[in-house]
């Protein structure tokens, strides 16, 4: 794996191609995104604007949905989650930064549907990576990568955004 | 502090809380900490399905040896927004159901694999007991012990004052009342010096004011409209009637007279301040109910308040498995 393939801007461009793409193919008309905290939220923040979405940015912090809390406790850095729209009958852009176990989505997803019922969910990736532990896909990725188990992928930013390959520890 | 500091106790080996006993001793990260949580749960309350998932199996007790209405269902309504199982216990309490009675019960209601404890009781004391005494797995909340502490007043407190005045620094907070039997002012000052505002004052007739407050980092006034000169909060306390013999307070009509908070004497406050008052109100004792139900009353935003900070620390001392076989 090369540094020149963990080019922020180029995943962010093919990401933001394919989503262009799929809500053009699938006829979603007037979407709203969700960006998930932390990384998520940075990518959302950056294609919202490209994409020129009318709805303002919704933002969500899955912590109070994780499936390890009983394991691993409260996150200290929990943020609110703030959905400025209503999600009833809505397309949703579910954008998140890394798709690795697809624990993160499932949690997404259940926090999403407690807003309301959402019409279609279209899932907006900029690293898809192996690893995944329960059925979940993207609907678009900037990029695919394959990773030793013991190698994690990290985004940091918001600015600048930049990915790292890290093995070992977390 | 120095033997069986009570602050010990409810935080584990890497400092996070595993009981919430008192905010004395906790530290400004701690505080701030909460609020933050707390935050968080406050938007679960704009989702269609007003609840979410975090502690899905585990079972709450509200163990109240004393009545409140309020306090109960509040700490109820959190561990149900947290998906929690709830037990409401109703505890008469009397002067000989105490010690091994007290355990006891603690330990039939173990014996049911619960997983924490809400604890309500006239004596001070009696969270901490509990806490010293149950299984390695359970967590106790003080929901108000004697004249000693309520934590989670205190909290949902500041918590309101962060949200109206967005933060602490250079505030001014008047304390106005019992502050002798109130189990929450002793809380609230340690947490709003914590926090560092700029000034806390106790606002009090001699009488109703412990010995030597100035201790605890108060500025002590016994004149109601200097007491509230230029200050940004208003907290009032509700007149303890039922703990109070006689000789506290001449009566309560004199009472209001001196201490009652009346638009008036609203005046001398800054013109952005907040008024805030535990509940329940003894409309025209404490407070004019002009005021309690004005545009300066924060007194049902407080209601409000008080679901997601006891949701924060329910969710933040809930015991994790992990640490659970750390400690063991």
């Amino acid at each position: 794996m090369s540094q020149a393939d963990l080019d922020v801007d180029a995943l962010l461009t093919r990401l933001e191609d394919a989503l262009r793409e799929v809500l053009a193919r699938r006829r979603l008309d007037a979407p709203a995104m969700i960006g998930v905290h932390t990384g998520g939220a940075w990518i959302a923040e950056v294609l919202h604007r490209r994409l020129g979405f009318s709805e303002p940015l919704g933002y969500l912090d899955i912590s109070f949905y994780r499936d390890d809390y009983p394991q691993s406790g409260m996150n200290p850095d929990v943020r609110a989650s703030k959905l400025p729209f209503r999600v009833d009958g809505r397309n949703i852009v579910l954008i998140d930064d890394v798709l690795y176990t697809g624990r993160t989505v499932r949690a997404a997803l259940n926090e999403i549907f407690d807003y309301g019922r959402p019409a279609e969910i279209v899932l907006g990736v900029l690293i898809d990576r192996n690893g995944r532990q329960i059925p979940i896909q993207a609907d678009c990725a900037g990029g695919r990568v394959e990773l030793e188990p013991g190698q994690r992928i990290k985004l940091t930013g918001p600015e600048p955004l930049q990915l790292a390959i890290r093995t070992g520890g977390r | 502090m120095s033997t069986a500091a009570p602050a010990d106790i409810q935080l584990d080996a890497s400092g996070r809380l595993r009981h919430f006993l008192t905010v004395e001793g906790l530290n400004r990260e701690l505080l701030v900490r909460i609020m933050d949580t707390a935050e968080s749960f406050a938007s679960v309350t704009a989702q269609n399905v007003k609840k979410v998932p975090l502690l899905r199996g585990k079972t709450v007790v509200n163990l109240f040896f004393e009545n409140s209405t309020r306090t109960r269902t509040t700490f109820e309504l959190a561990a149900k927004r947290l998906s929690a199982d709830v037990l409401n216990i109703n505890i008469a309490t009397s002067a000989t159901s105490k010690g091994e009675s007290l355990l006891d019960t603690i330990r039939n209601l173990e014996a049911m694999h619960v997983d924490m404890f809400v604890v309500r009781h006239a004596q001070s004391g009696a969270a901490h007991f509990i806490a010293r005494h149950v299984a390695p797995h359970i967590s106790v909340l003080n929901a108000g012990d004697g004249r000693h502490a309520h934590p989670t007043q205190a909290m949902l407190d500041v918590f309101t004052i962060r949200r109206c005045k967005g933060g602490f620094a250079g505030l001014k907070v008047a304390i106005v009342g019992d502050i002798l039997h109130s189990r929450v002012a002793r809380s609230e000052i340690w947490a709003l010096n914590a926090l560092g505002v700029d000034e806390v004052r106790v606002v009090a007739p001699k009488t109703l004011l412990p010995a030597h407050v100035e201790s605890l980092g108060v500025v002590p006034y016994h004149d109601l409209s200097e007491g509230l000169r230029d200050v940004d909060v208003v907290i009032m306390l509700r007149l303890q009637l039922e703990r109070m013999g006689s000789a506290f307070i001449p009566s309560e009509h004199e009472y209001f007279q001196r201490f009652g908070l009346t638009g008036r004497r609203l005046e001398k406050a800054k013109s952005d301040v907040i008024v805030m008052h535990p509940g329940p109100i003894n409309r025209g004792i404490e407070i004019d109910s002009a005021i309690a139900d004005g545009p300066r009353s924060v007194i049902l935003q407080q209601v409000t308040h008080g679901i997601a900070v006891r949701m924060a620390v329910m969710s933040m001392t809930m015991r994790a498995g992990s640490d659970m076989e750390a400690a063991a």
